[in-house]
């Protein structure tokens, strides 16, 4: 990890590394100031700056919170917790949070409160290299956009101050894209011993006792969907925004497999998924890319198995908060800019997520590593995830290939309903079953 | 005299007065806070003063409700049965078996033990024991008792109740403890000089004296089961759900009300409980 980042070159790094070294030599701040175009109290007191940023546990990551006190001399605090709480804090605790990492249904959910400010897109340096699910929803020019909460239908307000989403690039974004990939099933192959392609693989009764599925209803739901549409037993309209029929019937298939003893548990944290599948209780399950990497990385094997219908896809921005102004808005934008950079994206994609800014997590990559997690080519020589280990061996493919050929096949996205509520009812039920 | 008494009672008032603010702003005021939410509405992200009966009505219309309180006596039940036969054994063996009163209070302290680390801890240790490959089922195995591992050892309702026994065991073992500790032993010996036997001085004496150790260990069990979602939720692998859980669902998703509504009827019910439980035992006359 460390290896690949020095041995890298930031094209974008001067700039900052200037203001690290003004923040460090007060009395050349002057100076600096007239080359960074930026005022000098803002160099000399951006060290006293302290963000604090809260989201969910994949991107909140203390090697990031440590980079950032390096590269931009800001302290930025990380709150690790799960959808739920992340929804319940960025809704009711607005003064608790500068930075909010949430989840594209997430903003859609919490926008309405106002407790998130639209940022400003031309002070986004990369932002025309952001990929286009995020900015019109295309891949590329021919894609078709899937179902569901699409990230760049609630991606854009009409300007600062706006509660309504737009379906045009405004310039005024509410979220911006850090992190986003195709979710699907997770299997122990070696349990298994015969290929799996299809969602409705899950309520297999061959499975018995050893499926699970994620105990967290917006996302839990769309599994489900995946799976019910699959074995044919239900057509949707739009699996995003179910009807209450949808819903009741969706439920009612799980509920059924549920008292035949179809799962062995549900889980809620990232840990408790990888704890299931490295102990063997489940073979089959949904699952998170990091979370197969964590598997992996015990020499246990697993796949992250590519099914013919599709993804289930998420993808997750930070939102500043309305209650950031002056210097902190500011440090807030550097912050942004400078998770763009790369730096972090090349962190994110050696665990198997994808940056919203390919192209310049590049530079922080080895060649090999590009070419196995984003161009789906074999691995030349061991890839080991950013802790060191080493997670796949020397012509290994990354499951599902390259990065055009799993984004392009998502079925559908995480995504709030307008019959949430009664959804939220419906799964309660299925719970308690 | 007259003025005496009233100074007295200022006194006795004033005395009680730290206690009844602490009382009053940390128990009361909360209940009252949560009895007034179930009243409120709800939106997707927020919560809104009304008082309708919206949560009320949908709970008692949800069979899942039934449901899960019939699961939360079940499980109350069963452990607090398995806890009092524990519980009332392990306090008979060192009040009445252990004679040195070192010793007791070595055995004692040893009971203690497994409280020195956290509750969850000491629930999260029973997974991997467990397990489909854990070491229970890998010694039944190796030992030929059985031939496939055993599947309802974890996450199931089993799982459940042994880590509510196992974590709450010693709350009834000290209570009962503490009662036979006190009964006087010149008792058993006339019940013994009478020609009762064994059994009888048990039936007759000690169980009827100890009835007030018995209760208030009780109290604790049922009120600590009942309240419990964590040890459901962890040891069922999410798939059981008693009230709590349902109550911790619904904060989750910012569902004040209906949390706050289910809580006043878990309340309620955990009262009634309680209160039909104390018509057996007069816990104050035999203290």
């Amino acid at each position: 990890m460390t290896k690949s980042n020095s041995t890298k070159i930031n094209p974008a790094i001067s700039r900052r590394s200037l203001l690290k070294s003004t923040a460090a030599t007060a009395g050349v701040a002057i100076g600096s100031g007239a080359i960074t175009g930026f005022p000098t109290i803002w160099a000399q007191n951006i060290k006293d700056v302290t963000l604090r940023q809260f989201g969910t546990g994949v991107s909140n990551l203390n090697e990031v919170a440590d980079k950032v006190k390096e590269d931009l001399g800001f302290t930025l605090e990380m709150t690790a917790l799960d959808s739920d709480s992340v929804t319940q804090r960025a809704a009711t605790q607005p003064k608790s949070f500068d930075i909010a990492d949430i989840e594209y249904w997430i903003c859609k959910k919490v926008w309405p409160t106002g407790n998130l400010q639209a940022m400003d897109t031309s002070k986004i340096k990369n932002y025309d290299k952001i990929v286009g699910i995020f900015r019109n929803g295309k891949l590329t020019p021919e894609s078709v956009i899937a179902q569901g909460t699409a990230p760049h239908s609630v991606g854009f307000v009409e300007g600062p101050g706006g509660t309504s989403f737009v379906d045009n690039e405004s310039g005024w974004m509410t979220l911006i894209p850090t992190i986003y990939n195709a979710d699907t099933l997770g299997i122990r192959p070696d349990l298994i011993g015969r290929p799996i392609d299809t969602w409705a693989e899950l309520l297999n009764p061959e499975f018995k006792g050893k499926a699970s599925i994620l105990d967290i209803s917006s996302i839990g739901i769309m599994d489900m969907a995946m799976v019910c549409e699959a074995m044919g037993e239900v057509t949707y309209g739009d699996k995003g925004n179910m009807t209450k029929e949808e819903i009741d019937k969706t439920i009612g298939i799980f509920t059924e497999a549920k008292k035949n003893g179809q799962f062995r548990a549900f889980w809620k944290s990232f840990d408790e998924s990888v704890n299931l599948m490295a102990s063997g209780e489940v073979v089959i399950q949904s699952m998170w890319s990091p979370a197969i990497t964590a598997v992996k990385s015990k020499g246990i094997p697993c796949v992250y198995q590519p099914l013919k219908e599709g993804y289930r896809s998420w993808g997750g921005g930070i939102g500043l908060s309305s209650n950031l102004s002056g210097l902190e808005l500011d440090a807030a934008y550097e912050y942004i800019n400078w998770y763009l950079d790369g730096w972090v994206g090349g962190f994110l994609m050696r665990q198997g997520y994808y940056s919203a800014v390919p192209e310049t997590s590049k530079n922080y990559m080895s060649e090999d590593e590009w070419g196995f997690w984003f161009e789906g080519k074999a691995a030349a020589g061991d890839i080991v995830n950013p802790q060191g280990d080493v997670i796949e061996k020397a012509g290994a493919v990354r499951d599902g290939g390259a990065f055009e050929e799993r984004m392009g096949r998502v079925a559908c996205w995480n995504a709030v309903m307008d019959e949430n509520q009664y959804m939220v009812r419906k799964w309660n039920e299925f719970i308690a079953a | 005299m007259f003025k005496k008494s009233t100074a007295n009672d200022l006194v006795g008032w004033l005395l009680a007065s730290p206690l009844l603010v602490i009382l009053a702003l940390f128990l009361v005021l909360p209940i009252c806070m949560i009895v007034a939410v179930s009243f409120w509405g709800a939106t997707e992200f927020s919560i809104y003063p009304a008082f309708q009966f919206e949560n009320y009505q949908y709970l008692f219309e949800s069979s899942v409700t039934y449901a899960v309180f019939f699961k939360t006596f079940l499980f109350t039940i069963i452990t607090w049965f398995f806890c009092l036969i524990i519980g009332f054994t392990v306090a008979y063996f060192l009040a009445f078996h252990v004679h040195s009163l070192t010793w007791q209070i070595a055995l004692f302290l040893l009971c203690t033990i497994p409280f020195w680390t956290s509750n969850i801890i000491r629930m999260i240790s029973w997974i991997p024991f467990l397990g489909r490959n854990g070491i229970a089922n890998q010694s039944l195995m190796s030992l030929g008792i059985i031939d496939e591992p055993l599947e309802w050892l974890l996450f199931s309702d089993f799982a459940v109740v042994l880590a509510f026994v196992h974590l709450y065991a010693l709350f009834m073992v000290v209570p009962i403890f503490n009662t036979m500790m006190r009964i006087d032993k010149s008792l058993l010996e006339a019940a013994r000089d009478a020609g009762a036997s064994g059994f009888q001085t048990l039936t007759n004496i000690i169980i009827p004296l100890t009835k007030p150790g018995i209760m208030i260990g009780s109290i604790f069990v049922v009120t600590l089961v009942m309240g419990d979602f964590i040890t459901v939720r962890f040891m069922s692998g999410s798939q059981s759900a008693n009230v709590g859980r349902l109550i911790s669902n619904d904060v989750a998703l910012l569902r004040y009300p209906s949390a706050a509504a289910t809580s006043v009827i878990l309340l309620i019910t955990v009262l009634i409980t309680i209160g039909i439980m104390l018509r057996f035992v007069n816990i104050r006359k035999e203290l």
